[in-house]
């Protein structure tokens, strides 16, 4: 307390310096700790759960991990743990692990897909994903063989599944669960600077006046932030403000000194309120010096869809859909334009009442002038978006608008920093890319953006979204280092580094995680793996997928750890290894690469997922993959798409048309470099059950016990994919640095990480780019910085002009989603999570403390509408879409206060089945979930 | 129909167990044994002072049946009633057997708005003016069961863990359990954020002690005459003015210890000086 301010900057400026080469723990902690418990070992690792990616120290003794402990040498956490995180040391020993792979059978051992889940071997476990993969292959071509993938498997997993499925399968259906999570945030970075991931970090906390949470609840989804945003509240009370922005009242509101409570969707409408007021009000405040160096504006279309299925898809044309779900699809075609975004629409061209015809339109924008923004901006007055956005009917108008004007005022005081913050609030939307871009707007008219303490900063759900599904690009669309499929360029760099053949790579990355899941129902999809995630409880309209998946003619496999809704939906389990039972790292929220070692034998014959990808590669050889194969679509001269047959190039470079995946992708010359050496430091004295294998004797995919790949396994992964991004801006440190450190914020150039992007004085990359200009900032990303030129309407000169260095403003309105409360569902229902639950709940509802504080999903909703319907705090209710139903228990007084209006029912518990209610609209873009809007009914149960 | 049979069922548990008890053939002197030896146990939302409360208590059930047969009781998958909050004590239960008591760990109460257990208790064992407002309304928030104490040493907030379970479980939200923010010097970037319990709000429902994640609850329940103390009504805050209400009742002040036992011509006449 008695720390002042420029005192508390300064600790705050050195510890934070001296994290970057990894402060040591006190020697005296250290020496008690080893005195008081001289047969346990402990080791660093990072927390299994969120992205906001704390250290932690795991105690392991007689091969189980006993005790854990916050890493006090950790920047993120120093020592500290939220309530999930404590856990850490028990979410591996629930009473029924999966402990050897189970196949649905029938009497005689046959696979049945009605049949009983009895034990298999790993032998025939892999010898059915065999031949269903290549049963699929026949019927469909590579977009029959898919992977659900994650933004919790380590890099190494998301490395080898990456390779298997596009270079060896060239399939690029796999996308993770990551794609519900952060997908618009990730569009958004893409459009606004060119490339991926925040520019500011963590520091950003303890350097600014102000934050502003738009969607986001830190204080249950991100705990240990929220302590740091607490901590620099009561560092200075009266110049730190805190905003929370969101559709109800949540635990975030309890620091802030001002809540506002909006409508669902108009988030959209309120930046662009702050942005009106900055270009019409307070012109002074705009940082033109800086705009003009560093700013393009841009528009797009803004008739396209909401990510739904469209009418000339099979499922649709073949009824799978009733009338009443049709009523919210059918908005995919065309709408009409209501009241409440005409005004909005109008520079446009569209007023309330027209017909908005819908058509895809990707990720298309151009330039437009300044002039062209402003005009944009005109409707957003504080009358129209106080009219709009106000979410509490029994809150007074003018209260409302002066909160509006309160918060365009935080943004625009001069010399106030402030960082907007985020999370699904913005992401799972139906305009996610867009509101995710607005929120830069205001950043960058003000020059508040890439500075210490200044910045829109989007916050993660996952620990490893952007270490893993981001950076490796594990995502349909992408591949290492934010290049992309679709770029004949990226993709040879790709086939280089991998050494595969020209051509390998497939061009068409379309199947994001719910076309996977409309392929599986359209049949197309024949084959599905399921890692690391649980996407038949975590997918809106689930039941289309759940049915798809056990009505039709395929085979989903499901690797886990536990058994929850997706095993149950499967075909085939595999048993396996859980975090701490692998070689592994994670990316967190901030840029911070983390690396653990194996701290103990996986449970029963449980397995890494990056051992089984290897192992399912051994059975698929180039004749198998690389020939010509069939893809869906015609080119525009009218023929099959297809993709070219390489066997006859790959033996030119020397390969044996019968070699295996696994020979050419994994095991060669490069990979065996990756030496074991049991006197290396990093490796002396752990486990490592994929490179040795273990004392376990784990029967393998050929029935022999598995004695070990023989190499580093881990580590060549990690140094393949890491070698894509050094010198691209994307530099990560040598593997063994990670095992000296606590994490580092990439690129890490000459062994420093980096605070904050694209500003010339923190980024090396930055630096060199403003050389000759001696601008502040250059906003270097490489994607779309090339447009052609435009109005709001469209392009006018399609003459396309480069924007090397720069960023863009977007000219982005408000609409309405696709789903909105009407006469019959009269209240909109929202999703999301509990500090308790971890998604869904696989791992935390085993972990005896964290069930009996919340064994089951509530219903918040508010007193007067709970007693309007006839329904009593603690009893049941029905909650009632287009799509189906669940009961649950109505919570009045809870955590969550909603006003009247709407519900707010987290996902966590399977047995209130919430994604059964929602609806599977994207953002059309991004193609993320909205889990945030639908309407339903509510009565009693 | 499933209440019914609940109903049945629930009676013929109770009447089973005093039967044994009966069987048994304890004595008064041994219930009376069991009451003073543990004096912990929760009580039904408007129960009278304990010591009245056991005389008053005329043990029919009908509270804890009201708790059980509640229509917020139903379980989600089955239908049937859930185990209601309250118990009626048995042999071997640390208290007055056939009395009505809670387990927070076990089943909290959960503070059901129409209260169905103290309306039905036909004694006065449960005062149900103790939990009506001025209008005449129950108001379960008036309810005063115990009060939550926190265990600050096992309490993993106050180590600076963010859990705050109790925080958010209890149904007096930001009311009964505050936070309290303090800064941690320790980590330099960090807030503890700290469970505060609002004695002028606690009911003792013991949701708060149910959602406590550590191994025994760093939060927990206590019988008011237990977890509270008491300051004497012989000085009033004089920054408050409301704090006169606490003394309204104070008596003429006569005090005496071993100091001042002796009349005062004794202790004058006592003893040698040297």
């Amino acid at each position: 307390m008695a720390l002042n301010r420029r005192d508390f900057l300064k600790s705050a400026a050195a510890a934070s310096a001296a994290s970057a080469v990894g402060i040591a723990v006190p020697s005296s902690l250290q020496a008690s700790a080893t005195e008081a418990q001289k047969d346990w070992r402990w080791d660093k690792a990072a927390c299994r759960f969120c992205g906001t990616g704390c250290g932690i120290m795991l105690a392991t003794k007689g091969g189980k991990i006993v005790a854990v402990k916050g890493d006090p040498a950790a920047p993120v956490n120093r020592g500290l743990n939220c309530i999930k995180g404590y856990f850490n040391a028990k979410i591996m020993y629930g009473a029924d692990r999966l402990k050897q792979p189970l196949l649905r059978m029938n009497d005689k051992g046959e696979f049945d897909k009605q049949g009983q889940f009895k034990p298999v071997s790993w032998k025939r476990a892999f010898d059915e994903m065999e031949f269903h993969a290549k049963k699929a292959l026949k019927a469909s071509g590579p977009e029959g063989v898919a992977v659900f993938a994650s933004g919790q498997y380590t890099v190494m997993e998301g490395v080898a599944a990456q390779k298997m499925m596009k270079a060896g399968f060239r399939s690029n259906a796999i996308d993770p669960n990551a794609r519900h999570c952060m997908a618009s945030a990730v569009v958004g970075f893409y459009q606004t600077f060119g490339i991926d991931e925040p520019s500011g970090c963590y520091d950003d906390i303890e350097l600014t006046d102000t934050v502003i949470s738009w969607g986001a609840n830190m204080a249950e989804m991100h705990p240990i932030l929220w302590s740091r945003v607490t901590d620099r509240k009561l560092s200075d009370p009266e110049r730190v403000q805190v905003v929370n922005l969101s559709t109800y009242k949540h635990r975030t509101s309890d620091l802030a000194d001002m809540e506002i409570i909006f409508s669902p969707s108009t988030d959209l409408a309120m930046w662009n309120y702050v942005a009106r007021e900055i270009v019409y009000n307070h012109p002074e405040s705009i940082d033109w010096d800086f705009v003009k160096k560093h700013i393009v504006f841009a528009s797009q279309p803004v008739n396209i869809g909401y990510g739904m299925r469209g009418s000339d898809e099979k499922s649709i044309k073949d009824g799978k859909y009733t009338d009443l779900e049709m009523e919210t699809i059918s908005k995919e075609m065309a709408k009409v334009v209501s009241e409440k975004e005409g005004p909005a629409l109008e520079p446009f061209g569209y007023k309330a009442g027209d017909n908005m015809e819908m058509k895809p339109a990707g990720l298309k924008h151009w330039e437009i002038s300044f002039e062209e923004y402003k005009k944009f901006l005109e409707p957003y007055t504080v009358e129209y978006v106080a009219k709009i956005s106000k979410g509490d009917p029994d809150e007074d108008i003018e209260v409302f608008k002066k909160k509006l004007k309160k918060l365009a005022d935080l943004y625009i005081e001069k010399g106030r920093k402030v960082v907007s913050f985020w999370t699904m609030g913005m992401n799972q939307h139906t305009r996610g890319t867009w509101v995710n871009t607005l929120s830069y707007n205001v950043h960058f008219l003000l020059n508040k953006q890439a500075k210490p303490g200044e910045g829109a900063f989007s916050l993660t759900g996952q620990p490893s979204a952007c270490g893993t599904a981001r950076e490796v690009g594990t995502f349909c669309h992408r591949l290492p280092a934010d290049m992309m499929v679709k770029n004949p360029k990226h993709r040879k760099i790709c086939e280089n580094a991998w050494k595969i053949p020209e051509g390998t790579l497939n061009p068409v990355g379309n199947q994001h995680i719910m076309k996977i899941h409309r392929d599986i129902e359209d049949g197309v999809v024949k084959f599905a793996w399921v890692n690391v995630c649980n996407p038949y409880q975590d997918s809106a309209s689930a039941t289309h997928w759940i049915k798809a998946a056990r009505e039709m003619d395929n085979f989903i496999v499901c690797s886990d750890g536990y058994p929850g809704i997706s095993a149950k939906v499967s075909d085939l389990v595999l048993p396996t290894a859980m975090i701490y039972e692998k070689w592994g790292a994670y990316g967190n929220a901030e840029r911070r690469t983390q690396h653990w070692r194996q701290q103990v034998l996986p449970v029963g014959d449980s397995m890494s997922d990056t051992w089984q990808w290897l192992e399912f590669s051994k059975r698929f050889t180039i004749k198998d993959v690389w020939g010509e194969q069939p893809l869906r679509g015609k080119n525009k001269d009218g023929t099959p798409k297809k993709l070219p047959d390489v066997i006859a190039k790959a033996k030119a470079m020397g390969y044996k048309e019968d070699a295996t995946m696994f020979e050419v992708l994994f095991d060669h010359e490069r990979s065996r470099a990756f030496k074991l050496d049991p006197n290396d430091p990093i490796q002396k004295g752990y486990d490592n059950s994929e490179c040795l294998g273990d004392s376990r004797n784990v029967k393998g995919s050929d029935g022999e016990v598995f004695k070990g790949y023989g190499f580093f396994v881990q580590k060549y992964l990690f140094e393949e994919y890491a070698a894509f991004g050094r010198g691209h801006a994307h530099d990560l440190a040598p593997f063994d640095v990670y095992h000296k450190v606590r994490g580092l914020k990439w690129p890490v150039v000459d062994g420093k990480e980096t605070q904050w992007r694209f500003n010339a004085k923190y980024d090396p990359y930055a630096k060199k780019e403003t050389a000759e200009t001696g601008n502040s900032h250059a906003f270097y990303g490489g994607l779309a910085k090339k447009l052609a030129q435009g109005d709001l309407k469209g392009i006018k000169d399609k003459n396309k002009k480069s924007l090397k260095n720069k960023a863009k403003i977007f000219a982005r309105p408000y609409m309405d989603p696709p789903e909105m409360p009407d006469e019959n569902y009269d209240i909109w229902l929202c999703t999301g999570r509990v500090l308790e639950h971890w998604h869904s709940g696989t791992m935390t509802m085993r972990v005896p403390e964290l069930y009996r504080a919340v064994p089951e999903a509530l219903c918040y909703m508010h007193p007067k509408d709970a007693k309007d319907k006839g329904l009593k705090q603690g009893g049941l209710c029905w909650v009632e879409s287009r799509r189906g139903k669940v009961k649950a228990r109505v919570e009045t007084r809870g955590r969550n206060r909603p006003s009247r209006g709407l519900v707010f029912v987290p996902w966590f518990d399977e047995k209130v089945f919430i994604n059964k209610v929602c609806l599977d609209a994207t953002c059309p873009m991004s193609k993320q979930t909205d889990y945030k809007k639908c309407a339903v009914k509510i009565y009693k149960a | 129909m499933a209440n019914s049979n609940n109903r049945r069922k629930f009676m013929t548990t109770t009447l089973q167990s005093v039967g044994l008890t009966a069987l048994g053939g304890m004595l008064w002197s041994g219930y009376t044994h069991e009451v003073k030896a543990s004096p912990l146990v929760l009580r039904p939302p408007g129960a009278i002072k304990e010591e009245d409360f056991l005389t008053a208590c005329i043990k029919c059930g009908l509270c804890a049946e009201a708790c059980q047969n509640r229509d917020t009781n139903i379980d989600k998958e089955t239908g049937e009633a859930r185990e209601g909050t309250l118990k009626m004590a048995k042999g071997g239960d640390h208290t007055l057997i056939g009395t009505p008591y809670f387990i927070p760990t076990e089943v909290p109460c959960y503070m059901c708005e129409e209260i169905p257990c103290v309306p039905v208790c036909p004694s006065g064992a449960l005062d149900i003016a103790s939990v009506s407002n001025e209008k005449e309304e129950l108001d379960i928030n008036m309810s005063r069961m115990g009060l939550a104490i926190v265990h600050k040493e096992s309490c993993i907030a106050f180590w600076g863990i963010q859990c705050d379970a109790c925080y958010r479980a209890c149904p007096l939200l930001d009311v009964a359990i505050t936070l309290e923010y303090q800064k941690n010097e320790r980590t330099g970037k960090h807030a503890f954020l700290l469970p505060v319990v609002q004695d002028s709000a606690c009911t003792g429902c013991g949701l708060c002690e149910m959602a406590c994640v550590t191994e025994k609850p760093a939060i927990f329940v206590l019988p008011n005459e237990i977890s509270k103390g008491r300051a004497g009504s012989h000085y009033v805050k004089g920054w408050d003015e409301k704090d006169q209400e606490r003394v309204k009742d104070a008596k003429k002040i006569k005090t005496v210890n071993e100091r001042s036992e002796k009349e005062a011509s004794d202790y004058l006449n006592s003893g040698d000086l040297y």
